[in-house]
């Protein structure tokens, strides 16, 4: 059912990705500042949904939707717990 | 069919590599742009257009797999587009912040101040009433 077509694209995807990632981890050691790091490990998130909606379209399973929308959720709540603690020194007032 | 490939498979190949390519341009941008308020534009347009793309490419590659119509994926894509600006939000005062403190900005400076001469209003301390106004401050 899948064609060479797809397996061409889904090799791209995965390469660019992982060097997306390589770029983000750059950026998360460089810096300079607390917010460039704290945005490089949101847009690290964003890139592992990306592989994970890839790997669930090489395995040709519905099942890894549910871990996307788990990192979706957990990602989001991480950076705001982090802008939250730097901007007021607790996250849960 | 074009040749020996199907429609479908073609358009769920060309959206995954558009999405894939809008991820790596949205990370390069964190990587070359010079100050923090213009590196957040790259990262937000990969999380809503890239993942966007390759997650209606999904959509149209198990309709082709399996003939049925998938709806996870949107929910995903949804709650990305919900959440998105609220992070880029928070990160923008986390900056705004650390700046007052003394925190150097790049080499495209700090940015500037609003317009009619006043500050930023996440500077302000909460007005009476307001959450995170205290009584006995």
């Amino acid at each position: 059912m899948t064609g060479p077509v797809i397996t061409w694209a889904l090799g791209f995807g995965f390469a660019a990705l992982g060097l997306a990632l390589a770029l983000n981890l750059w950026r998360l050691f460089k810096g300079p500042g607390v917010a460039d790091r704290i945005l490089a490990l949101d847009t690290m998130v964003i890139n592992a949904i990306g592989i994970i909606v890839l790997a669930g379209i090489a395995n040709g399973e519905g099942t890894s939707f549910e871990a996307a929308m788990l990192l979706a959720m957990v990602g989001f709540v991480g950076t705001v717990a982090y802008c939250k603690f730097l901007l007021r020194g607790d996250i849960i007032e | 069919m074009i040749g020996s490939v199907s429609l479908p498979e073609l358009l769920a190949s060309a959206l995954i590599v558009l999405g894939a390519s809008f991820a790596l341009i949205g990370s390069w941008g964190l990587v070359r742009l010079p100050s923090l308020m213009e590196r957040l534009h790259g990262p937000t347009k990969a999380s809503t257009l890239g993942l966007g793309a390759m997650l209606v490419g999904s959509i149209i590659f198990f309709q082709l797999v399996k003939g049925e119509w998938t709806t996870h994926e949107l929910l995903v894509s949804l709650f990305l587009f919900v959440t998105a600006p609220i992070a880029a939000n928070m990160i923008a005062k986390v900056h705004l912040h650390r700046l007052r403190l003394g925190e150097q900005s790049g080499p495209a400076g700090p940015p500037a101040a609003p317009r009619d001469g006043s500050e930023w209003a996440t500077y302000k301390a909460p007005e009476e009433g307001a959450p995170g106004w205290f009584p006995d401050e």
